[in-house]
C-alpha cells in the first residue's frame, strides 16, 4: 500500500505525515508513507486545500488533519475496496 | 455523562458571558490590590494590560467560535463553483466577499490558485479572492472591534473589500495571463468527489476546533502586541507620533506602506501597537494604511505565490494592492 501526504511543508502537513506513519505502525501493515512537496504534483490531485492524504493514488482527505484513528479507518476502508 | 455538541456549545456561551461580565470588576480589583502609586506611568501600563488583554482574548474566542461554524457552510470547492460562471466585475465582488468567509490558510494559496485558474476563473477574480482572504480575517476584526470600536472595524472591512475588488479588477484588465507559470495551465487535475454534507454536530465541532487552532496560535502575539501597546501607552509622550505619522506629514502614508509590506506579523500583534500609536498622535488614515499593508501583503505569502507567478506579476500584484492601500490612507486622512 502506498500512502502519500500532499503538502508544501507547513505545520499541518508535517503533523499529518507523522500521524500517517503512526497509523501504519499501529495497524502493522506493509505500507510506505511518502511526502509530496512539489506543487505541480500536489495540484494534479485536484485538491484546493492542503494537507491532502492519498492512499493508493486516491485522495481520501484534504484540508484537514485527521486523527490517527481516523487515518487507520481510512486505510482499512481503502484496503477493503482493493 | 457525555454531552451533545449543542449542550457543549450552550455551556461554552454561558461560561463566556459570565467571564465577560466579571472581567471589568476583576481587573479593577487586581490593579487596586497591587502596591502601586495611584497615578504613575507604570500603573497606567499595568492597568491598560490588565483590562485589554483578557477582554480581547475573550472576544476572540467567541467570534472565532461563531466564524468557525459559519465557515463550515463554505469551502474553497464551493466558492470555485460559484465564481466559475461570473463576469469580471461581478466576479471580483463575489470573490472579495467569499474571500472573507471561505476557510483559507496562506499555505494553501498555491493549490487554490491553480485550482481556480484551471477551472477557468479569470485571473483578476482569483486575485480578488487572494487579496480579501488574508486581509479581512476574524482576528483583525475582533481586535479592531475590541480596541477601536465597531466603526473602525467596519471601515477596515469595507475599505479592505473595496481594495480587493478593485485591485483584482485592475489586474484582470491588465491582461497578465502570460506572467503565470506555463505549467499551471497544463495541469489536468483529477476531479474529486463531492464531500459529504456536515451535520449540525460537525458544524459546532468545527467551531470548537477553530477556537483551539486559532487561539492557540495567536494568543502570544496578542499578549505581546498589547504589552508593547501598553508600554507605548504609558511611556511615550503625548503627540510624539504626530510629526511622524500625523496628518501634516504628507509622506507618512507611502512610507508606512513601504515599511508595512515586508514587515511580517499577523493582525493580533500589530493592531494593539497601532492602537497605541494612534493615541500618541498618528492619524487614522496612516495607521489604517500601515495595518493593511502588514496584514494584507506579506512577504512569506508573496514568496509562496512566486511558485505560480512570474516576477513581473508578483510586482504588479504587490504594486496594485499597495497603491490601493495608499489611496485609502490619504482618503481617510482627508476625511478625518
Amino acid at each position: 500500500m502506498k500512502i502519500k501526504v500532499l503538502g508544501p511543508g507547513c505545520m499541518n502537513c508535517k503533523t499529518l505525515a507523522h500521524r500517517a506513519l503512526e497509523a501504519v505502525q499501529q495497524l502493522n501493515i506493509d505500507a510506505t508513507v511518502e511526502k509530496v512537496e512539489d506543487y505541480q504534483a500536489i495540484a494534479s490531485y485536484g485538491i484546493l486545500r492542503t494537507p491532502g492524504l492519498v492512499i493508493d493514488e486516491k485522495v481520501v482527505s484534504y484540508g484537514s488533519v485527521p486523527k490517527v484513528d481516523e487515518i487507520k479507518a481510512l486505510i482499512l476502508k481503502q484496503s477493503a475496496k482493493a | 455523562m457525555k454531552l451533545s455538541q449543542f449542550q457543549r456549545a450552550c455551556l461554552f456561551i454561558a461560561a463566556w458571558v459570565i467571564l465577560y461580565l466579571a472581567l471589568e470588576p476583576a481587573a479593577g480589583l487586581l490593579v487596586s490590590a497591587l502596591p502601586l502609586p495611584a497615578s504613575s506611568s507604570t500603573t497606567e501600563v499595568i492597568r491598560f494590560f490588565a483590562y485589554e488583554a483578557p477582554k480581547v482574548l475573550l472576544l476572540l474566542m467567541i467570534v472565532v467560535f461563531g466564524v468557525g461554524i459559519v465557515r463550515s457552510y463554505f469551502s474553497p470547492e464551493k466558492t470555485r463553483q460559484i465564481l466559475g460562471k461570473r463576469s469580471l466585475l461581478v466576479g471580483n465582488f463575489l470573490a472579495g466577499m467569499l474571500g472573507i468567509v471561505t476557510p483559507f490558510c496562506s499555505c494553501s494559496a498555491v493549490p487554490l490558485f491553480i485550482g481556480f485558474v484551471e477551472t477557468g476563473i479569470p485571473l483578476g477574480v482569483t486575485f480578488s479572492f487572494l487579496i480579501a482572504a488574508p486581509m479581512i480575517n476574524e482576528v483583525a476584526v475582533v481586535l479592531l472591534f475590541g480596541m477601536f470600536g465597531w466603526k473602525t472595524a467596519l471601515i477596515y472591512v469595507a475599505t479592505g473589500l473595496t481594495i480587493a475588488i478593485l485591485a483584482g479588477y485592475v489586474i484582470g484588465r491588465l491582461g497578465v495571463e502570460r506572467y503565470v507559470e506555463e505549467w499551471v495551465y497544463t495541469i489536468r487535475a483529477t476531479v474529486l468527489p463531492q464531500e459529504s454534507k456536515p451535520s449540525f454536530d460537525d458544524r459546532i465541532r468545527a467551531g470548537f476546533t477553530a477556537v483551539r487552532d486559532i487561539v492557540s496560535k495567536v494568543w502570544v502575539y496578542i499578549l505581546a502586541g498589547i504589552g508593547v501597546g501598553a508600554l507605548i501607552h504609558g511611556y511615550v509622550p503625548e503627540n510624539f507620533m504626530a510629526g511622524i505619522m500625523g496628518k501634516s506629514a504628507w509622506w507618512a502614508v507611502p512610507v508606512s506602506v513601504l515599511i508595512g509590506v515586508p514587515l511580517y506579523s499577523n493582525a493580533a500583534g500589530i493592531i494593539p501597537i497601532v492602537h497605541a500609536l494612534l493615541e500618541k498622535g498618528a492619524s487614522l488614515g496612516t495607521a489604517l494604511a500601515f495595518m493593511m499593508s502588514v496584514i494584507g501583503l506579506s512577504l512569506p505569502e508573496t514568496i509562496i505565490l512566486r511558485k505560480v507567478l512570474k516576477l513581473p506579476l508578483i510586482f504588479i500584484f504587490v504594486g496594485v494592492v499597495a497603491t490601493g492601500i495608499i489611496i485609502v490612507g490619504y482618503l481617510f486622512n482627508l476625511i478625518y
